[in-house]
């Protein structure tokens, strides 16, 4: 049985969006309603235009972008001046997605992401 | 130290700017030069919520820029002064002449402009006034990240994209 599956707007730098969303369909399978936007050669009002579309898109209010200081979250955050109830979500990875996807509370979705960076080996 | 660099870049302070040069270069302050972003606090909170704490950021006008000029080149830290279009970086190079190269690092596609480069697209009214400042004594080049090659305004002219 399908989880219920949430849609959103991935933005980041070159490919990263299509990649990071790639790789959740083969987690998870497609049918996710996540939608990618690049930055690639955009001026900053047509970031904010790709990500405009791509939301009105998807009917989602909720955005996650690949860097704090990246041109992608910087238009995400003009956006929620007029968009009600934006929400973004900056440094995204797969394990955030991936619990996105499958249901999970923001909140929740962000701890979860945040528990899951781990540095494995390195000793000796 | 001096002011490192002087970049035209549409998207101002932004990843390419803050990890591609802050890091490398060890930029401790940026000067923001633009007149709409100098009034409006909203859109400074933004920046500066984006950039880590040890770079500063300097909101100023073209007028404010021009007079503590001599104050960001005396700063002890790395410097990198950004405008986010060609005509205010003509203006505040026209009023600060000690300032000798300019870098275009990222100008984006719009309507009635032409890619010349992968990073860089131009009006012919752009085009023009970028020759202007080159005829004033400027020197204009592009070059996106430190690891890019520098490349020469006559270069980026002569481009199609391609490079």
């Amino acid at each position: 049985m399908m989880n219920e599956r949430r849609s959103a707007v991935v933005a980041g730098h070159g490919r990263f969006a299509e990649g990071i969303i790639s790789a959740v369909a083969q987690v998870m399978g497609e049918g996710h309603g996540l939608v990618a936007v690049t930055n690639a050669d955009r001026t900053p009002e047509g970031i904010e235009q790709s990500i405009r579309e791509a939301l009105e898109r998807t009917g989602s209010t909720v955005l996650f972008t690949d860097l704090p200081a990246g041109s992608c979250t910087f238009a995400g955050a003009r956006l929620a001046r007029s968009i009600p109830g934006l929400q973004v979500i900056t440094g995204v990875s797969l394990p955030m997605l991936l619990s996105y996807v499958a249901g999970g509370a923001l909140e929740k979705v962000i701890e979860q992401a945040q528990a899951g960076i781990r540095l494995l080996g390195g000793e000796g | 130290m001096t002011l490192e660099l002087l970049r035209i870049d549409d998207r101002l302070i932004h990843g390419q700017v803050v990890v591609g040069w802050g890091q490398p270069c060890e930029i401790g302050f940026f000067v923001l030069v633009d007149d709409a972003i100098a009034a409006a606090e909203w859109e400074q909170e933004l920046y500066c919520m984006g950039t880590p704490p040890e770079m500063a950021i300097e909101f100023v006008t073209v007028e404010q820029a021009v007079r503590q000029l001599a104050q960001y080149q005396a700063d002890s830290r790395v410097g990198m002064l950004l405008t986010g279009d060609i005509e205010t970086m003509d203006r505040l190079t026209a009023a600060a002449p000690s300032l000798r190269q300019v870098t275009i690092g990222g100008l984006h596609m719009r309507p009635g402009r032409v890619q010349r480069m992968r990073y860089v697209f131009l009006s012919p009214e752009e085009e023009a006034r970028l020759r202007a400042m080159v005829a004033r004594g400027l020197s204009v080049v592009a070059q996106d990240v430190p690891s890019a090659p520098v490349t020469s305004l006559d270069e980026v002219l002569r481009g199609d994209g391609s490079a």
